[in-house]
């Protein structure tokens, strides 16, 4: 069952061959078993988690069940969901239970979702290892010495692990796709405003995007069919209709016009992982798909104007996070400023603090302008560059990731080389353009990911892209060994 | 050396939405401390804001009422800043992109002792949507387990505010106060500040410098803090104008600074300086898209906006054949001119009207700390006592008794005068009698008269008023006795 498609999940229950409380029991028990060893959750509510799944029950009995109705999911640590421990990865919130349900719990609620459990994520998604987490790091299911990848590892290694049917991420710099490519699964960051970020604690707020973190395309599919559409709340929600992302899944390819971006197989490539995804454009190439070489010549760019962007955005979203109304507070101060200085220097751990500092600088009073108003112009020219690559091309494709998932503590003590992660997945979110990774092939038997970048809107041409795919290929239900 | 002042002002509207600027929490004012304020309003983790169109709305109308540029674009920034009643971190407000921009204010500045009243356009740079902080309260009472200690409310937090900036455009303190004052008149005229100043609904910022009188350099400026009486700021400002010219006589040299103004001292002093001023790190607040306002926009308030008071300051005077400083007065507040317009339309003649609201009624109402919307005579009543003193029934010194009675809750003026028997006497017979009784007994004042001295008319014509006791018509009685003295 564990390794079953969302589809497959769906039907099980429909037919009452299983419950969904069986099927929650199931994943609790997994997660009971190996959650010690993987560190995927942060809270595990068994009670809330099969109070939902006999709800669903109830709701199949009455027939008024829909696709996702009593299916297990990890709902990443950032997202609001009332009742539940909301921690963000933080210390600051470590004692922070949400009064209020994000707009993606909302809806997935609305559908009769089960919540498993808060995974386990960077601290305020700000990492690529998950080694930020307050809650330790997150073990990589294909190899326990090694980063499940981040911010969104928990969710990662949940999906990799079968510690869930499917999950959600966010995604700032590459936080649902590196991951993916890192423990072999598909995961796509869509369009930015096309999943509302209401009750999403805020990192990079004109970045972050929530998406579904799946074994497959398919299953993708389903939860942006939740997950998916406008809400007044957020200003920056997109009016866009709503979209059935599984209705085209299963349209040929033939006449598929691929670009190929140069600068993604350029120097810092890992020499097998290129192997892996030349493997995957040839298996493009006989499902009827054409490639064209195009050039994207600001790419290059993307994480300085990101190190800008994202940390000044951050450096005043969290200054909320200030111990008077909640959150954590230092035990004694003498004075109002020792109280914020103190419970601000307790609660944040370094990467954290290293980004506001960041974030505070280019900000501040004569820097501005030669920090954050010349990234914004370079985030312009990071647009047009998409922008004028789709006129040549439908969709594109490369590496998700330079290299597979590296061993835990290997790049902690060097930030750049950290930063380097996200080098072929930051450019899509400066540019709010959506980007998928599909699993690929496998590198000394770690997996490797495919990047799928799509025009605005395109999800469920990318979803059909990486469908059909996996019609013809196995590496997405490949599982780590040792997870049974 | 003669000074010269220079003041500016940066006002605080709370504009009358029934919901904050950002979230549907209620603005009310006065609730328990924490009961209005909402997830957005505490800020919690994960919430983002959404513009109230109202808020917008009530922009707009200033910008048309001041005859300014309003953007057809704006962007709201952050201003960042830690303090305890700021929830986020940061207040979300319009830096470099304001809603409205370049206006004027055109301002009567009363006359006092020997300089004559005159008025004088003041321009404005600019005005931006903003949310307000919340409160910190200090030195708790009420709760033990919190006594001494410093509270948060945050009702107010995320309360809509028009922040209205002027040009240093004045230059003495009367001008400051008539200028507050005139924007107070307006942003309540058009409805969108509720104008209470007690309870914070408009604040004043007055930023204060000096410099020798003829040289154009400004001098450092001071910022005098929250002033929320005009009283406050007539002293605030004669207080900081003299500190400066005497710091500046004595060498001394003035510091850009904050300050507070003390009521009880009546004196200013520096709550911070320009080296403690915080870096607001201002940018674009990304939860925000920029604020566009169309024409189609525009059009749509101006059609829901009534008459403003310079338009409806000249209609008075064309239309009614009032003086500048009476059609000024009248339409000082929507309220009065309102008032006003009533009379006329309800028979009243428009001099009179104006001098009964400007008068008696304006006189009885400051007497009484009332609003013209708590007036005791209503304006149609008011109208029927102007008829009768027009159609000659009674006289205006018995307009006035009527008057009196009128306030102190009768309402019928006819039952009024015949309670009282104040309809003058206009029976030409009998004011004929009148006077040739008064005549036959006071020949030396007729010899007087007829002998040059036109104040013997006078007495006569008070005698005979005095015998009519009061009643007889003093037209009448003016016109007879000329006849009868002429012969």
């Amino acid at each position: 069952m564990i390794n079953q498609s969302l589809k497959n999940l769906s039907q099980l229950l429909a037919s009452k061959t299983v419950s969904s409380v069986e099927m929650t029991q199931t994943f609790l028990d997994r997660i009971r078993q190996y959650n010690p060893d993987i560190n995927a959750y942060i809270t595990v509510d068994e009670d809330k988690s099969l109070a939902q799944a006999k709800a669903a029950d109830a709701s199949i009995a009455a027939g008024t069940a829909t696709a996702l109705t009593g299916i297990p999911l990890a709902q990443k640590d950032i997202f609001c969901a009332n009742g539940w421990k909301t921690t963000c990865g933080s210390k600051m919130l470590a004692n922070f239970i949400a009064p209020y349900d994000a707009h993606v719990i909302t809806q997935f609620n609305n559908v009769g979702a089960v919540n498993l459990g808060k995974t386990n994520m960077d601290e305020f998604a700000m990492g690529s290892s998950n080694e930020t987490s307050y809650f330790g790091g997150v073990k990589n299911p294909w190899d326990l010495t090694r980063v499940p990848g981040g911010s969104s590892g928990g969710s990662a290694a949940a999906v990799a692990a079968r510690l869930c049917a499917a999950a959600t991420g966010t995604d700032t710099g590459g936080s649902i796709r590196q991951p993916a490519s890192l423990c072999g699964f598909t995961g796509l960051k869509p369009t930015y405003g096309l999943v509302s970020r209401y009750g999403m604690i805020a990192f990079a707020s004109s970045l972050d995007q929530a998406g579904p973190m799946a074994k497959s395309a398919e299953d993708c599919a389903l939860m942006m069919n939740v997950m998916a559409g406008f809400d007044a709340r957020d200003s920056t929600s997109l009016n866009h209709p709503k979209e059935d992302y599984t209705a085209q899944l299963n349209q040929p390819l033939a006449g598929l016009k691929v670009g190929l971006p140069k600068e993604y197989f350029a120097e810092g490539l890992d020499g097998d992982v290129a192997k892996v995804i030349e493997a995957a454009i040839a298996e493009y190439k006989k499902l009827g798909a054409e490639f064209v070489d195009i050039s994207l010549p600001n790419a290059n760019l993307s994480i300085p104007v990101y190190y800008v962007l994202a940390p000044a955005e951050a450096s005043s979203n969290l200054s909320r996070y200030d111990g008077v109304r909640y959150g954590h507070r230092a035990a004694e101060y003498d004075d109002l400023m020792e109280m914020y200085m103190k419970s601000r220097a307790e609660g944040f751990g370094e990467e954290v603090k290293r980004r506001i500092l960041i974030g505070t600088y280019v900000l501040s009073a004569g820097y501005y302008d030669a920090y954050y108003l010349k990234a914004q112009k370079i985030r312009h020219l990071i647009a047009e560059d998409f922008k004028a690559a789709f006129k040549q091309c439908d969709i594109i494709m490369g590496p998700t990731v330079p290299s597979t998932a590296f061993k835990t503590g290997e790049k902690t003590g060097d930030p750049i080389a950290m930063y380097l992660q996200d080098i072929y997945t930051i450019a899509t979110n400066l540019a709010g353009l959506p980007g998928m990774s599909v699993p690929a092939g496998f590198s000394h038997d770690l997996p490797v990911g495919l990047q799928i970048i799509g025009n605005y809107f395109d999800e469920a041409r990318m979803l059909n892209v990486a469908h059909a795919y996996q019609q013809v290929t196995d590496w997405h239900t490949a599982m780590p060994k040792g997870i049974a | 050396m003669e000074w010269e002042v220079v003041i500016g002002l940066e006002t605080h509207t709370q504009l009358k939405t029934k919901t904050k600027i950002f979230s549907g929490a209620s603005t009310a004012y006065g609730a328990e401390p924490n009961t209005q304020a909402c997830e957005v309003s505490i800020a919690l983790p994960g919430v983002l804001p959404v513009l109230n169109k109202e808020a917008v709305q009530c922009a707009i109308k200033f910008g048309l009422a001041i005859d300014a540029e309003i953007a057809p674009r704006s962007v709201f920034a952050r201003k960042n800043y830690f303090y305890p009643d700021l929830p986020k971190g940061y207040q979300i407000s319009q830096f470099e992109l304001p809603v409205v921009g370049k206006g004027k204010v055109t301002i009567q500045v009363p006359a006092v002792g020997k300089s004559e009243a005159y008025e004088k356009v003041i321009n404005i740079t600019r005005a931006h949507l903003e949310e307000d902080a919340g409160k910190s309260v200090h030195d708790l009472k009420s709760d033990s387990a919190v006594e001494g200690m410093s509270g948060i409310d945050l009702n107010r937090a995320g309360t809509p505010l028009l922040e209205i900036v002027t040009e240093p455009d004045m230059r003495s303190a009367a001008e400051a106060v008539a200028y507050a004052k005139k924007l107070h008149e307006l942003v309540q005229w058009i409805g969108i500040c509720d104008g209470n100043m007690q309870e914070g609904s408009f604040r004043c910022d007055v930023n204060v410098s000096v410099r020798p009188k003829g040289t154009i350099e400004l001098g450092t400026r001071r910022e005098i803090k929250n002033l929320n009486s005009f009283k406050f700021m007539q002293q605030a400002i004669a207080y900081e104008t003299q500190w400066q010219i005497d710091t500046l006589e004595d060498g001394g040299k003035i510091q850009q600074a904050t300050v507070l103004f003390n009521p009880d001292t009546g004196e200013t002093r520096t709550m911070r300086s320009k080296e403690e001023a915080n870096d607001y790190r201002y940018f674009p607040d990304p939860d925000l898209l920029p604020l566009e306002i169309t024409e189609a926009d525009k059009a749509a308030v101006r059609a829901e906006m009534s008459e403003l008071p310079e338009a409806m300051k000249a209609r008075f005077e064309s239309e009614y054949a009032l003086s500048a400083y009476d059609a000024s007065t009248l339409t000082s507040s929507k309220e009065v001119a309102d008032y006003f317009e009533r009379v006329i339309h309800g028979g009243g003649d428009a001099k009179l009207a104006a001098n009964w609201v400007m008068g008696g009624i304006s006189a009885k109402l400051n007497a009484e700390d009332k609003s013209i919307v708590d007036s005791p005579i209503n304006a149609i009543a008011l109208a029927q006592l102007i008829k009768r003193i027009v159609d000659g029934t009674i006289s205006n010194n018995a307009a006035k008794q009527v008057f009196e009675a009128m306030w102190l809750g009768e309402s019928d003026v006819d039952a009024i005068i015949d309670a009282k028997g104040l309809k003058q006497v206009s029976d030409t017979g009998a004011i004929e009698a009148m006077i040739d009784e008064v005549l036959s007994a006071n020949q030396a004042m007729i010899e007087e008269f007829k002998a040059g001295k036109e104040k013997a008319f006078n007495a006569l014509v008070g005698q005979i008023m005095k015998a009519s006791k009061g009643k007889a018509n003093p037209a009448q009685v003016n016109i007879i006795l000329k006849e009868k003295l002429s012969k």
